[in-house]
C-alpha cells in the first residue's frame, strides 16, 4: 500500500508518496527523500513531559531526552518517566533516568529545581 | 525617584528589553505579575525554541532560563507577584500603578515604559460557539498550564478546536499522559499550524484533523459538565452545512482559536491602535503615538518564533535607551500602508527622527503565496523588492531596506504580487 508523508524539512510541506516498490516521488528537492528514508526505516523523536517532585511550589518539573529516540518507544519512556519522584534539588541537564529503555537517551532536566528561599 | 524604563511583562520579551537597555546603562525596573520570570515560556516544555538566536534547540524553560540568567547577571532590578494595574502620563513622565500582597498599591514614575505583556487566548465567547454552557470547554493555553506547571490532567476523552500550533501541541501532551484524542477541528481549509506540528504532533499518533469544520453544538450532563460536542462541515463561507454532523461523546473541548495582544495597560492612554493586529501602532523604534511608551513582543504582534521575540524586543530596549538619551529630533513621520495580498504590517509609521539608517519591516501574507514578489512603494516609485518563495499567514515575515533616500512627504505601501 502507498503511504504518504509531508515533509517537516522546509515550510514547503511537501507531500511525498511511498509506492509498493518503495519509490519515492512528490518531493520536490533531494533533502525530501533523504527525510522519508528515514521516517521509513527509523523515525526517532525527542520527548518532552514532566516529572513529579515532593516539593509543593514545584509539583512538577519539566524533562525530555537528550536525544531522540525510536518513535514506537515514545508511550514506553513515558512510563518510565511516570515512575520517577524527583526528592532534592537540581540543575537543569541533570540526568533523572539514564539510557532510557536500553537506548543512547537520557531523561534530563529542563528546569531548575531550588527551592523558593534558596533562589537568588 | 524616577526610574528610566520601567518594563511590564517579564516572559521572553520583557527580560531581552531589559537586557538590552541595561546593557546601555539605564535603570531599568522589570514588572511581572506571576512567581516567576520567563513568562509562557515556562509552560512551553517542548522542543525547538533557540534556533535563530543560540543555534541550538532547547525546550521553552531552558530558552527562558539563558535569558533569566543574564538578566540576573547584569543586576536589572525586578518585582514578581506584582501587577500593573493602571498606566498614565503626567507631563512626559509615567505614572505606573503597581498592586502585590508585599507593597500594596503603589505608584512608580519613569521616564518611559516598555510594554512586554504578551498575549491572551481568544475564548468560546469570541466565536459565538452554541450550546450549553458546560465545566470542561477550556482555552488550550489553561489546560497546558494545569498540566505542565500544576501536574492536572484537565480531561480523559478530548477534542480540539482550532489548529493552531498551540492546539496541536496539546493533542500531543494529552495523548502521551493517557487522554484519548477524538480529532481537531479546524474551520479553514489549511491548519494555522507548523507542518511539523502536523506531522508530530497528529500523525504520529493517528489524531484525525478536520479541515473546514467548526464545533455547531455542545451539550452538559446533569452534573453541568461537558457530555459531547457536534462538529460540521463548513462551506466557503463558513455556514455549517447540513447532514453533516459528527457526533463526539468528550469530557474536555480545548480551544485553540486564536490569540490576541495585551494592550488593557494602554485603555487610560490615548494610543492609536491598529485594528489588523489589535495592538497599538507604531514607528520604526516600537514607539506607540505617546512619545517614550514602547511597545513589543506578542504585546505587539502574535509571533510564531519567540526567537523573533526576543531580538524585537531587544531592539526595543534600544529604542528605549536612545529615547532617554536624547537622540531623536526633528521628528517627522509617514505611513508604512499595507497593500495587496498582506494582512498587517508593523511598524505602520516611519519616523525620520529616529538615528537608524535601516527600516525593518513584519508583514503576514493574507494567503499561501507559492512565488511571490514583494514590492515597496512610495507613490507610483518603486523602492524595493525582492522574491521569496512559499509565503503562508501562519509564518512572518520580514524585510529590511535603508531609508536615507525616502522622500519624506509621501507614504509608503508594500504589496506582495504573485508571480
Amino acid at each position: 500500500m502507498a503511504k504518504e508523508f509531508i515533509c517537516i524539512v522546509c515550510p514547503r510541506g511537501c507531500r511525498v508518496i511511498v509506492d509498493d516498490q518503495g519509490s519515492i516521488s512528490g518531493n520536490q528537492c533531494k533533502r525530501g527523500e533523504i527525510y522519508v528514508k528515514n521516517e521509513m526505516t527509523n523515525p526517532t523523536r525527542i520527548l518532552t513531559t514532566t516529572v513529579k517532585t515532593i516539593f509543593p511550589e514545584i509539583p512538577r518539573a519539566s524533562v525530555k531526552t537528550d536525544q531522540p529516540i525510536p518513535k514506537g518507544l515514545l508511550m514506553k519512556a513515558m512510563e518510565e518517566i511516570n515512575k520517577i519522584v524527583i526528592d532534592k534539588e537540581m540543575n537543569i541537564g541533570d540526568i533523572v533516568i539514564e539510557h532510557i529503555l536500553n537506548t543512547n537517551a537520557n531523561i534530563v532536566l529542563t528546569k531548575e529545581i531550588k527551592r523558593k528561599e534558596e533562589r537568588k | 525617584m524616577i526610574r528610566d524604563i520601567v518594563v511590564i511583562g517579564g516572559g521572553a520579551s520583557g527580560l531581552a528589553a531589559s537586557i538590552s537597555a541595561k546593557k546601555r546603562n539605564k535603570d531599568v525596573l522589570l514588572i511581572e505579575r506571576e512567581e516567576s520570570l520567563g513568562g509562557i515560556l515556562n509552560q512551553c516544555i517542548h522542543n525547538g525554541f533557540g534556533l535563530e538566536v543560540f543555534k541550538e534547540e532547547y525546550t521553552g524553560p531552558e530558552y527562558a532560563h539563558k535569558f533569566i540568567e543574564e538578566f540576573m547577571d547584569l543586576k536589572i532590578d525586578y518585582l514578581v507577584n506584582t501587577t500593573v494595574i493602571k498606566l498614565d502620563k503626567n507631563n512626559d513622565d509615567f505614572i505606573i500603578t503597581l498592586s502585590s500582597k508585599e507593597l500594596g498599591i503603589r505608584n512608580i514614575t519613569a521616564r518611559s515604559v516598555i510594554i512586554s505583556s504578551g498575549c491572551y487566548e481568544r475564548t468560546r465567547g469570541q466565536i459565538s460557539m452554541p450550546g450549553d454552557r458546560p465545566n470542561g470547554v477550556i482555552t488550550a493555553g489553561s489546560a497546558q498550564r494545569y498540566l505542565n506547571i500544576n501536574g492536572y490532567m484537565v480531561g480523559k476523552k478530548v477534542f480540539i478546536l482550532g489548529s493552531g500550533d498551540i492546539g496541536l501541541i496539546m493533542a500531543r501532551r494529552m495523548y502521551l499522559e493517557g487522554a484519548e484524542v477524538l480529532g481537531v477541528a479546524e474551520i479553514m481549509p489549511y491548519s494555522n499550524g507548523l507542518n511539523r506540528n502536523i506531522v508530530q504532533c497528529l500523525n504520529d499518533f493517528d489524531i484525525p484533523l478536520y479541515l473546514s469544520h467548526t464545533v455547531t453544538n455542545v451539550e452538559a450532563d446533569e452534573d453541568k459538565r461537558l457530555s459531547a460536542i457536534t462538529i460540521q462541515q463548513v462551506d466557503e463561507r463558513f455556514n455549517p452545512i447540513p447532514n453533516t454532523e459528527k457526533h463526539f461523546e468528550v469530557d474536555t473541548l480545548l480551544l485553540s482559536i486564536g490569540l490576541i495582544p495585551d494592550i488593557t495597560l494602554l485603555d487610560d492612554l490615548y494610543v492609536e491602535v491598529d485594528p489588523k493586529t489589535k495592538s497599538a501602532k507604531i514607528n520604526q523604534a516600537y514607539e506607540t503615538s505617546v512619545k517614550g511608551l514602547f511597545i513589543c513582543g506578542n504585546s505587539l504582534q502574535v509571533h510564531d518564533l519567540v526567537d523573533n521575540v526576543s531580538k524585537e524586543s531587544s531592539r526595543a530596549g534600544l529604542s528605549a535607551s536612545d529615547y532617554l538619551d536624547g537622540l531623536v529630533t526633528n521628528r517627522k513621520k509617514i505611513a508604512i500602508n499595507p497593500g495587496k495580498n498582506i494582512l498587517y504590517v508593523a511598524p505602520q509609521y516611519l519616523d525620520f527622527g529616529w538615528v537608524e539608517k535601516d527600516l525593518l519591516v513584519s508583514y503576514r501574507s493574507s494567503k499561501k503565496i507559492e512565488k511571490a514578489l514583494v514590492k515597496v512603494y512610495q507613490g507610483e516609485k518603486l523602492i524595493y523588492q525582492k522574491r521569496r518563495a512559499f509565503i503562508v499567514p501562519a509564518e512572518m515575515e520580514t524585510l529590511t531596506f535603508s531609508y536615507l533616500e525616502l522622500d519624506q512627504n509621501q507614504d509608503i505601501m508594500i504589496e506582495i504580487e504573485e508571480v
